[in-house]
């Protein structure tokens, strides 16, 4: 069913999330992939202050294309978030709410998950110009040096996702996966 | 022999980057729309929907169809009657990389160092270039830009002789399994066997520029990719990998003889993003 669901989450927000919702996000998101995962990562192990207050926050696993002129941002799908699954567990640990992305991810994530209660969501990955529209605002917030890879502040308006992973650990990839596969005779 | 100047090179390149950026080939748009309505999942209808609405929108507002704009690939046939004038015909190639991904308003997605700093190189250079040299005087350049999550996918096996058809389904399906939603079904399965490591991978790549709806001239090998087609289908990976009977679009097999002991199997996935454009000089 469709959900409309305003950010920044909460655990009871995520309590109404079910694997399989179609949900329209708005409010502020924050983008981070790859070397900015890293980064904060490494803050967090030396015991720095994050460049941003990541408490119920949303990361989306992106790097977007840059603005045209008269554009917010540029085309913007997500990435594959497996590539984060090292760095997830502590960012739940400390507060992050909601990871949106695509791809599978791995037990110990999904285990964090339901102990801090968090959820995944899928963007449709390829979609980047379609998803770039329900971005209204963009700001590079930290890493610039990082390019693309930089961490902006997102203001979206009915963002379309799908909860692949909630915080009871259902995951849709398994469950669509068993419905529609036909097994040899 | 017939002169073709650098920079003529280097404004097709140019061109070609942008343009295989924005615009969806249409053999692979009629191809998502086939799946749609055959698709018996309705959240994967919806998403093949959304797939091609975004095409639709990258198409009119020059827009690129996805933010992994890839690196930059390009197959050549350079013609033996041709000579390349007025200076260095690779650099003429990474020139119209950067200009046509800094004016397209390409994402540049190449880091340097790969396994220490991975500092972006900014502007998306060098290009990957595999020139053929074919009789004539023209040079043909075909683009494929690669985006990182499907190319992750890709598979090489140094599979023995003795598997057969067999192991080559085994190889294909169980990475295909494995690589479930990570890229972006539906996908394209570009298979290359026989040669060696480095052509095997090559043919796998190459297989992936065939229009889709065409099959291998050998009936033999054409009844795989139909067979294996049908198999990675029936996994019900899907849509988005949201579960459904769209997980591939395509196999594409292309063979070449193989040493006596070996039948390397290759396996390169493109995702439903599957960009190529081509140019004649």
């Amino acid at each position: 069913m469709l959900k409309i669901v305003n950010t920044p989450l909460t655990k009871e927000i995520v309590y109404t999330l079910k694997a399989g919702d179609r949900v329209l996000l708005n409010g502020v998101i924050y983008t981070g992939r790859d070397a900015a995962h890293k980064r904060l990562f490494e803050m967090i192990e030396r015991g720095e202050k994050l460049p941003i207050d990541i408490k119920d926050q949303t990361i989306y696993y992106v790097g977007p294309c840059p603005a045209k002129p008269g554009q917010a941002i540029g085309s913007a799908g997500p990435t594959t978030s497996g590539r984060m699954d090292d760095y997830s567990p502590l960012l739940l640990d400390h507060g992050l709410r909601g990871m949106i992305g695509k791809g599978l991810r791995r037990k110990d994530v999904i285990d964090s998950m339901i102990v801090n209660d968090c959820v995944y969501f899928a963007a449709i990955g390829g979609a980047g110009a379609l998803l770039a529209q329900a971005v209204k605002e963009a700001e590079v917030v930290a890493f610039e040096d990082l390019g693309p890879e930089a961490i902006y502040k997102l203001t979206v308006e009915n963002f379309p996702v799908t909860v692949i992973i909630d915080n009871k650990g259902n995951d849709l990839y398994t469950i669509g996966k068993e419905i529609y596969q036909r097994k040899p005779e | 022999m017939r002169e073709i100047n650098v920079s003529e090179i280097t404004d097709v390149v140019t061109k070609l980057c942008i343009d295989a950026n924005y615009y969806l080939p249409e053999d692979v748009r009629k191809a998502l729309e086939g799946a749609m309505e055959k698709e018996e999942s309705e959240l994967g209808k919806e998403i093949l929907g959304d797939i091609l609405k975004n095409a639709e929108i990258a198409r009119a507002n020059q827009v690129p169809i996805c933010q992994d704009t890839g690196l930059a690939v390009f197959f050549v046939e350079l013609g033996q009657d041709v000579s390349v004038v007025g200076g260095d015909f690779n650099e003429a190639f990474d020139e119209g990389v950067r200009r046509g991904y800094e004016d397209g308003y390409l994402r540049k997605s190449t880091v340097d160092d790969p396994y220490l700093v991975r500092k972006n190189v900014g502007d998306n250079t060098p290009a990957i270039i595999h020139v053929k040299i074919v009789p004539g005087d023209k040079i043909k350049i075909i683009i494929a830009p690669k985006g990182g999550g499907s190319e992750n996918m890709s598979a090489l096996g140094m599979l023995t002789p003795s598997v057969g058809v067999k192991g080559i389904k085994k190889f294909v399906l169980e990475n295909v399994e494995k690589a479930g939603s990570n890229p972006c079904p539906p996908i394209i399965i570009g298979i290359g066997v026989g040669g060696t490591i480095e052509k095997v991978t090559l043919l796998a790549k190459q297989a992936l520029l065939r229009t889709l709806g065409e099959y291998n001239p050998n009936p033999e090998v054409a009844k795989l990719e139909k067979e294996l087609l049908e198999e990675v289908n029936n996994l019900g990976i899907g849509p988005q990998g949201f579960g459904g009977r769209t997980t591939a679009l395509a196999v594409h097999i292309e063979t070449t003889p193989a040493h006596i002991a070996s039948m390397p199997v290759a396996m390169n996935v493109q995702c439903h993003v599957a960009r190529h454009k081509e140019a004649v000089i």
